[in-house]
């Protein structure tokens, strides 16, 4: 179940529209490695874990990455929205513009639509917490390539809060699989599976 | 740091902004730590702030959450009326 909150996580508010922008900052909308993977990455895996503080920073975070989306979705919105004809033309905004006109749509900077291929669930709390720290990084690098090609403040600043939790995203994963792991065997963490072979996790 | 404000309105979400993301941050840290009561105790702080807080957001500019859309006076249901969040300015 969740609720909406009618405010954004942090504010957005972008006066000079510019679709260059727009459409680099769009890939943390819907591209490989955007918010929304992560918020279906995250909200996804939460069944395959029998450890409640996993499921509750998988559910926290998946949530938070909901409220990230919305703020990119915010920006890429303000940056198109007073568009005219000659900017969509000169800045190569066309291709969007044909088929979505200026609203939000899930796609990567390169056009590739959004695809739940690049996200992995995979029944395994170990397997997964690897690839959700990774993922974290990888969203890092994409905002910080992102802020090397802002010069407007007003779009840095949001950037930058999400950049940076991100880090913090990066650490909680971190301790989860600490926990999953000082659950486990530690002469083998792969003895078996504890979100499957159900017998054995309740050893 | 001082900031200033457009408006009494903006001053009063700004606050909400930081009281939430204080609860998001400490949420986060107890997932991993649940049994840290000094933290339990720092989150309740502002859980309680906060929802004074979104009480009077509501009664002066229109609800944020459907809990304190209540606190709307008159006939019009605001939660649907007021601007939403992507809309920039103070909204």
């Amino acid at each position: 179940m969740w609720n909406y909150e009618k405010r954004l996580q942090f504010p957005v508010n972008i006066t000079s529209p510019n679709a260059k922008l727009a459409q680099v900052i769009i890939s943390q909308y819907g591209g490989p490695d955007g918010e929304m993977g992560a918020s279906m990455r995250y909200l996804s895996q939460r069944y395959a874990t029998p450890y409640r503080e996993v499921a509750a920073i998988l559910t926290d975070i998946g949530t938070e990455e909901l409220a990230h989306l919305e703020m990119v979705a915010t920006i890429v919105h303000q940056l198109t929205k007073d568009l005219s004809m000659e900017e969509i033309e000169e800045s190569g905004f066309a291709n969007y513009y044909v088929d979505h006109t200026v609203g939000i749509w899930p796609q990567a900077a390169g056009g590739v639509p959004f695809n739940a291929n690049q996200f992995q669930s995979k029944g395994d709390i170990i397997t997964d917490l690897h690839e959700d720290m990774a993922a974290e990084q990888k969203a890092r690098s994409t905002y910080d390539n992102i802020l090397r090609l802002i010069g407007d403040q007003e779009v840095c600043e949001p950037i930058k809060f999400l950049r940076a939790r991100e880090v913090v995203h990066f650490q909680r994963f971190g301790e989860a699989l600490r926990i999953v792991q000082d659950k486990l065997d530690s002469r083998n963490f792969y003895a078996f599976n504890p979100g499957f072979d159900c017998n054995e996790c309740k050893m | 740091m001082t900031r200033t404000f457009r408006s009494e309105q903006e001053r009063l979400l700004h606050n909400i902004n930081l009281m939430s993301f204080v609860i998001v941050e400490m949420t986060l840290y107890l997932d991993t730590h649940p049994t840290d009561s000094e933290a339990i105790d720092y989150l309740q702080h502002y859980v309680r702030m906060k929802n004074k807080a979104m009480q009077e957001y509501a009664s002066k500019y229109g609800p944020l959450t459907i809990d304190t859309a209540d606190a709307t006076s008159g006939k019009e249901w605001q939660w649907a009326l007021t601007p939403m969040p992507w809309e920039g300015g103070c909204n």
